[in-house]
């Protein structure tokens, strides 16, 4: 009961915290949380879109939490998923004329691949080379998104848009969108991200090599002791979360773009630090913080046309005010002890 | 290769180094800093409010200095106070100023993008430049031959001895973050009032990042570390100058694979194929008297 208690409070003192920060612009902080309300659930679009931006953050949050259990830190998930969707985007281009149901099977493997092999970069160096796969993943978000953009700009550019963006996908790429939500871009990508967090979830708590993966990340050199590949599980663990950050590549190319444009994630990678952490590293934790990071960013996007001074950035600084408070591991001990005294 | 390349080089060099060597105290000690990025962003927003209010680049970098500090400040408390982990906090900072910086801007000019152009006469020309290799030899100084320097080194190789010696490991850390806020307060400081003319939105780019790079390239000491950004600086000087004009075998060079080489060879010499680097000891871990 605890540990749900806890990342509940933590939000609500993020957002109280946050909301406060309003009063400071002069706005009402009540009437700035209403209309956050409202923007993410007031109508079915609106909760379409809700679901929409929380579905990249299933995968990242998964992408972040894999690793997690083995004790690696994967800051890496935003070039992750920069290259799984111009995977996706550049199978659709190269080759759009395959039929339906092979073409969206091949999209979904290179982008699984393209996020598979930069995760399992950082595991490999970790693991024979010794170097901190927080750095070396910060560092390949930068190298991925120059080969992005050349990628993008130079072998696969749009010929008839100046946008930077890569000619569009074959139709048989692109995948259903459900109807119910007034023309909200949700499709088949939000039941294959929860699908994919069961998956994590029989994968670490069902399986060896989950459970050798989750015993390195409890002790690692008892779990050397105990004969478990201790840098074998590190190149899983990244490689892992990097194909499950890849997968954002789905919705974006397939279900809503129809292609890849440069910079379309709004940080994607990043905010999966927040929802992994929120989420206790646990499948259901990260879906229900993905649904509440996905609300706050379709919830905020309303503000600045909806009040004077408030924009839409608050978002960023609510999540940011919700992180710092999940992770004050001293600030719940020491409520617990003064509730104790 | 020109003068004028040289010129620029050391001019785009001028953030990096101050937020590197502002990075060195804070890892130095024991405490990693992932937080520079969202540090510079402060205060190369608090120094364009301060110049634009003040008419001084001096009294606007004290403000970016100062703005650094007190978000250095939130950072300490909950990653040496409070224990929060120093690569998740360190993140939440960084979105903390992406989202704080629109945010005022918006309260004081009511646009989110940028803050009105600061006048020519109102911003340094060549200060920062030379005020950053000033900082450069003050730092190789104070590390090798102060006692606080000892201390900061001490706090994060061997957190227990300096204990035992009677030294408050986190206070050490406490000023050594604080340090670190400010030097990246005055690398944000030198973009916004220095080499541009104005605040703009994230106008850091992963120049934090970059630092960070820089600083462990550099194997966590000054010298070297101020040696890496002018390689990161030179790489960032050649790719706006060559934008199409370098050529190899009759092609073009794109300009973005001159700019993920100095990504690229962190990496390598991370993994030791050039040189070898090792963090601090203690690097990322409380301490807790025992």
């Amino acid at each position: 009961m605890r540990k749900l208690l806890q990342p509940v409070l933590a939000v609500a003192f993020g957002l109280a915290l946050g909301l406060g920060v309003t009063r400071l612009a002069g706005e009402n902080p009540w009437h700035v949380l209403q209309i956050l309300w409202k923007s993410a659930f007031g109508s079915r679009y609106d909760f379409g879109m809700t679901l929409f931006y929380s579905t990249p953050l299933i995968f990242t949050g998964l992408a972040v939490a894999v690793p997690f259990q083995a004790g690696l830190f994967n800051i890496g998930a935003e070039g992750q998923l920069t290259l799984g969707a111009l995977a996706t985007a550049a199978v659709g281009a190269v080759w759009p004329g395959l039929p339906w149901p092979l073409a969206p099977a091949l999209a979904i493997l290179a982008a699984v691949t393209a996020g598979t092999v930069w995760g399992a970069i950082p595991g490999w160096l970790r693991a024979k080379r010794g170097s901190h796969e927080v750095i070396n993943t910060i560092m390949l978000n930068f190298i991925a998104a120059g080969l992005a953009s050349y990628v993008t700009l130079y072998l696969l550019k749009n010929p008839d848009t100046q946008n930077p963006e890569t000619r569009p996908i074959g139709a048989g790429y692109l995948i259903s969108q459900f109807g119910i939500f007034g023309g909200a871009p949700v499709s088949v990508a939000l039941p294959l991200a929860i699908l994919a967090a069961v998956l994590v979830w029989i994968f670490l708590w069902r399986t060896v090599i989950g459970f050798e993966m989750r015993a390195v990340g409890q002790n690692e050199s008892a779990a050397r002791a105990a004969g478990i590949n201790t840098g074998r599980m590190t190149i899983i663990a990244l490689a892992v979360g990097g194909g499950l950050a890849g997968l954002v590549g789905v919705g974006e190319v397939l279900g809503n773009a129809g292609k890849f444009r440069l910079g379309f994630s709004p940080e994607y990678g990043f905010i999966g630090i927040a929802v992994a952490l929120l989420g206790r590293n646990q499948p259901a934790g990260v879906v229900a913080a993905a649904l509440l990071f996905g609300a706050l960013h379709k919830g905020t996007a309303d503000l600045d046309f909806e009040t004077e001074h408030v924009t839409r950035e608050l978002s960023l600084v609510l999540q940011a005010l919700i992180i710092l408070s999940v992770s004050a591991d001293g600030l719940w001990s020491w409520m617990k002890k003064r509730s104790a005294a | 290769m020109s003068w004028d390349l040289l010129a620029s080089t050391l001019r785009v060099s001028t953030p990096l180094i101050f937020a590197a060597l502002g990075g060195m105290f804070s890892e130095r000690s024991g405490v990693i800093n992932i937080a520079l990025e969202g540090l510079m962003l402060l205060g190369a927003f608090a120094a364009a409010v301060g110049t634009l209010v003040t008419h001084s680049p001096w009294l606007g970098s004290a403000f970016g200095m100062a703005a650094g500090v007190l978000l250095a400040a939130v950072y300490a408390l909950f990653v040496i106070r409070l224990r929060a982990n120093q690569i998740v906090a360190g993140t939440a900072i960084n979105m903390l100023a992406m989202g704080l910086t629109p945010f005022i801007c918006k309260i004081l000019y009511d646009v989110t993008g940028s803050t009105p152009s600061i006048p020519l006469h109102e911003r340094f020309h060549s200060v920062p430049l030379y005020l950053c290799w000033a900082l450069v030899a003050a730092c190789v100084l104070w590390m090798r031959y102060t006692p606080t320097g000892l201390w900061v080194s001490f706090a994060g190789e061997h957190p227990e001895a300096l204990d035992a010696a009677g030294i408050r490991v986190n206070r050490v850390r406490w000023m050594a973050v604080l340090v670190s806020g400010a030097l990246a307060g005055m690398g944000g400081a030198s973009l916004s009032i220095f080499l541009s003319s104005s605040f703009s939105r994230d106008m850091t780019a992963g120049r934090g990042f970059m630092a960070l790079a820089a600083l462990i390239f550099g194997k966590w000491k000054p010298l070297p570390t101020a040696l890496a950004c002018l390689l990161f600086g030179f790489a960032d000087a050649v790719q706006i100058r060559l934008q199409g004009v370098a050529v190899w075998g009759g092609h073009p060079i794109p300009v973005e694979f001159i700019q993920i080489l100095p990504y690229l060879v962190t990496i390598l010499v991370l993994a030791g194929f050039v040189g070898r680097s090792h963090p601090p000891k203690a690097s990322g871990t409380v301490f807790e008297k025992g």
